[in-house]
């Protein structure tokens, strides 16, 4: 019986639809109490080719991807093989027999459904002929898996709210597919759904939105930003959200300007211009767009200007898997532009953390008056993720950071932009407009002193670079610490993970424990790394460093700013664009001990 | 460039304006230009234009991109804050200020590689958008601190310092900007203080997008025979169209025209525009016609200067994007954050 814990994968045609029904399906699962995860994974199209949308039900609260498919909903015949394919022995596969009726395996159960017939019968359109399939899939998989019809009746209702036509057709597709099951097999089947509360006061969001909602919260005001996926829905969500909670009252006009660039460089430029002048400013993009920013980072850093900058990373190198998630922009965003620089990088692992990590980001921008770049992913950030609530203490302020204002100019002899008052590397800064007489000065990326004045000085450029890595150091105590696995046992073996990585590792750690490999864990949250992740590798014999890159860049990272000798971390690789399965981990790590070496393991393994 | 540092000392009779400045108090640091560039003397006519419109400085933001022209913000308004960014990007760096705080006056000085190479895109995006500020381009046909290569906006027709041909068309940045919507656009000449000055006044006070495309000769690269952005060349084919007086609100116009030579146009904050017509044939508010005829005139080996489109009607960015007549950046908790009632509800619908 696989009542709460089983995968159920629906490939569909691109283009047909299937997104928002599946989604459906995803979510009535949520609310009958229990933690789900949908992973859509879609290729770079509008319309025609493959596209698959996975739902993990997990009671035990397992919600890293997992591969061997319970119940498939094959709808596309470009997929068919390897669908049919990736299916367990005992499972399902659901699929419409007005076409398709010939089956290689004989170790899994069809269940045909004339699904084109009887919704041909009932609609005429033809893309109602389409949209209307899909809801009657879903009406069987009602029948087959127990889903409660009252809870999809009600979101179909809450999403076609005032349209009345709307809800009643999608009500009889949805009748359609569930009665003709309910009639022709015997319902439910082993796999199944039964109503539970191990979700909790839990939350179903994208981390795109729950980060548009974290710089709402935030009191960001300037957003700009150029089209690029994975990042888009991030500005959307922000301008969506924006235009319900930020219109002023008396004039109905909005306290926020929102601003679809031409370019990121453009976009990234806005965004500095606005930090410069007093506004919390971002922007949202993915690697491309990080490596068009670079010169503009490399400024902001220098220039000492705040900017928070969103990277939901996707699969690279250049244009890469655009639609699929990876961790590869580590080191290009920790050391983002020319010369000597260093950038703080924020890693989520959740959209909760997308929510809160956005608001930590506009107060460490504006505290260490640096670019803050938050390192998302799209599996984070266009999947919907069972987490918790969004947070926020009540009583916090924004951090303005050292900023002066009139009477601080006046309290002042002379103003430095740049001198080192309170020896944490953080100097003050003034707004325009500020003060008639003190507190202007010259922002430039060319060399300067610490009253901003040009200068080819060396001397003074070294102090003002050695004040930059003070500041880097100070960030250092400021940033989030990173969290340990519940089990941390004091074993030899570490785990250093994060970002979406995370969602897998509770899963694989158990599985690890079951083959009596103990491992301790640890997920970083931010970089500079604060001084006990040092304390971490150094506590541990061997430590692998997992992570959806091919060339290990986390670790690179922790070897060059921790000292660490490269032998003791060892890497675990994931970076075929989908999300992390704890069964690969698992193995990896497996393989890796088996050897007894410091190879590490990775896809190509 | 001279190496003698500015005196401090004031004369005591120096004029002062209503705020009780004199000139000085709108000086910049000492030029590091090239003795006798064209670029200072836009910086003067900068001063001149904020000293007479008795702006208070530290209202005012200044912003460049990178190159000589670039570089000039230093040299006016040292109580305003200045932003030096990086090349061919001033124009971004500028919207995102306009954004955050609509009480400043924002003035973005560029070059023709800064604007008519590296930053063409923005500059035409900061068009399309109305961002509202004063945009100059100092239009020397060179690049000049890399030592002499031809620019975009170079003449096919002006031949190099050593005799080198020109093989590729020029770029109008005054035609563009009509083009792609600008509400006011300008050609001026940092050798023509009388004409420039005004034109500064009123592009400072135009709310929208206003360029001025001020032709300023490169005495060391571009100053030569048979470059048509030198002193000598522009001076002899200069064709001014239209003279603009600037008029405070306070102020009677007291010279009288006959009809048709004079336009009055009233400005955002009520002052005037008195513009006279040195053709008669010339329309400002006709962008069709304003472009054909400085491509004619073009064609004739001349260069139109003077205001060239005015178009005191559309909205600017923020009016665009509807937002708030407060500063973004005065903003607190209070008007920017939701309670913490909006959040749980948030939460409750996401369940």
């Amino acid at each position: 019986m696989k009542t709460n814990e089983f995968v159920l994968k629906f490939a569909n045609v691109n283009g047909s639809g299937s997104a928002s029904a599946n989604a459906l399906v995803a979510r009535a699962i949520f609310r009958m109490g229990v933690p789900v995860a949908p992973k859509n994974i879609f290729p770079s199209n509008i319309q025609g080719l493959p596209t698959w949308f996975e739902v993990r039900a997990s009671a035990r609260g397992y919600l890293g991807r997992r591969e061997g498919i319970d119940l498939m909903v094959a709808m596309n015949p470009q997929s068919w093989d390897d669908d049919i394919a990736s299916i367990v022995p005992g499972g399902y596969v659901l699929y419409d027999n007005t076409f398709i009726q010939k089956f290689e395996r004989s170790d899994i159960t069809p269940i045909g459904v004339p699904l084109t017939r009887l919704v041909n019968k009932r609609f005429e359109i033809p893309r109602e002929r389409q949209l209307f399939k899909n809801v009657a899939y879903v009406g069987v998989l009602s029948a087959l898996l127990d889903i409660d019809v009252g809870i999809l009746e009600e979101m179909i209702a809450r999403q076609f709210r005032g349209k009345d036509d709307a809800i009643r057709a999608n009500l009889e597709a949805l009748a359609i597919g569930r009665n003709y099951t309910l009639e022709t097999f015997d319902c439910p089947l082993d796999v199944r759904v039964e109503a539970s509360d191990a979700v909790g006061d839990s939350i179903m969001i994208e981390g795109n939105a729950a980060a548009g909602l974290g710089c709402l919260f935030a009191g960001a005001t300037v957003a700009a930003w150029y089209p690029i996926t994975p990042s888009t829905s991030l500005a959307e969500a922000f301008e969506r959200y924006c235009s319900r909670y930020r219109i002023e009252e008396e004039t109905g006009r909005r306290a926020y300007a929102i601003v679809q660039a031409e370019d990121e460089l453009a976009a990234i430029g806005m965004a500095i211009g606005a930090g410069w002048n007093g506004a919390r400013a971002f922007t949202a993009t993915s690697g491309p767009g990080i490596s068009l920013m670079g010169e503009f980072l490399g400024l902001a850093y220098f220039a000492e200007i705040p900017v928070v900058l969103f990277n939901i990373q996707r699969g690279g190198p250049s244009t890469g898997m655009p639609t699929r998630t990876q961790q590869s922009d580590i080191i290009s965003c920790a050391y983002a532009s020319h010369g000597d620089t260093r950038h703080v990088l924020l890693f989520p692992a959740d959209p909760a953390e997308c929510f809160e990590f956005a608001i930590e980001a506009f107060d460490l921008a504006e505290r260490v008056q640096t670019p803050v770049i938050v390192m998302s992913d799209l599996d984070i950030g266009m999947n919907d993720w069972t987490t918790r609530p969004l947070a926020m203490d009540p009583d916090r302020r924004f951090d303005r950071g050292k900023v002066l204002d009139a009477d601080g100019l006046d309290a002042l002899e002379r103003f430095g932009r740049y001198l080192d008052v309170d020896g944490d590397g953080i100097p003050y800064r003034t707004w325009p407009g500020t003060h008639p007489e003190k507190g202007a000065f010259f922002s430039r990326g060319t060399s300067h002193d610490e009253y901003a004045g040009y200068t080819e000085d060396g001397t003074v450029n070294v102090r003002v670079m050695e004040r930059l890595l003070r500041k880097f150091d100070t960030a250092r105590s400021l940033v989030p610490a990173p969290v340990y696995g519940q089990d941390t046992l004091g074993a030899t073996l570490g785990l250093i993970h994060f970002g979406s990585t995370g969602a897998a590792i509770p899963e694989a750690l158990e599985m690890l424990t079951n083959r009596r490999i103990h491992v301790d864990s640890m997920r970083l949250r931010s970089f500079p790394f604060p001084a006990e992740v040092a304390d971490f590798i150094r506590a541990h014999e061997k430590v692998f460093v997992v992570e959806q890159n091919r060339d290990g860049q986390m670790r690179s990272l922790l070897i060059n700013e921790c000292d660490i000798d490269p032998a003791r971390l060892v890497p675990i690789l994931i970076f075929d664009g989908f999300p992390v399965t704890a069964t690969r981990v698992t193995e990896l790590i497996a393989a890796a001990v088996g050897h007894g070496s410091a190879a590490g393991g990775s896809e190509a393994a | 460039m001279s190496f003698v540092s500015k005196p401090r000392f004031h004369h005591p009779r120096l004029p002062r304006n209503s705020l009780g400045l004199t000139r000085r108090d709108y000086e910049g640091a000492m030029s590091t230009l090239c003795a006798g560039c064209g670029h200072d003397s836009v910086s003067a006519a900068i001063v001149e234009a904020c000293f007479e419109l008795d702006l208070p400085a530290h209202r005012l933001a200044k912003l460049s991109g990178i190159g000589c022209s670039s570089k000039t913000p230093t040299y006016f308004l040292s109580k305003s804050h200045g932003f030096n960014s990086v090349h061919g990007r001033m124009a971004s760096v500028a919207t995102g200020a306009n954004l955050a705080n609509c009480d400043l006056t924002y003035v973005g000085v560029s070059g023709d590689g800064d604007t008519a190479s590296i930053g063409l895109g923005q500059f035409a995006h900061a068009v399309r958008r109305q961002v509202d500020m004063l945009y100059v381009v100092e239009n020397n046909g060179t690049y000049g601190l890399t030592k002499g290569q031809f620019s975009a906006t170079n003449d096919r027709v002006s031949v190099g310092r050593k005799g080198q041909r020109n093989a590729f068309e020029a770029i109008d940045l005054a035609v563009m900007a009509i083009q792609l919507g600008a509400s006011f656009v300008a050609r001026g000449f940092s050798g023509d203080k009388d004409q420039l000055v005004p034109l500064i006044k009123a592009a400072l006070t135009h709310k929208g997008f206003a360029f001025i495309d001020v032709i300023s000769p490169c005495v060391t690269f571009n100053n030569h025979y048979g470059s048509t952005k030198s002193f000598e060349f522009v001076r002899d084919h200069e064709h001014s169209v239209l003279a603009t007086d600037y008029v405070p609100y306070h102020e009677t116009i007291t010279a009288s025209y006959a009809e048709g030579e004079v336009i009055d146009v009233t400005l955002h904050n009520q002052c005037r525009l008195r513009l006279r017509k040195l053709d008669s044939d010339y329309d400002p508010g006709d962008p069709v016609g304003a472009v054909r005829y400085i491509m004619d005139r073009q064609a004739q080996g001349e260069v139109v200067t003077g205001l060239l489109y005015l178009d005191t009607g559309d909205e600017d960015l923020r009016g665009k994007l509807e937002m708030t007549s407060r500063p973004l950046n005065s903003l607190d908790e209070d008007a920017l954050r939701p309670s913490p009632e909006v959040l749980e509800a948030i939460n409750v619908s996401l369940r």
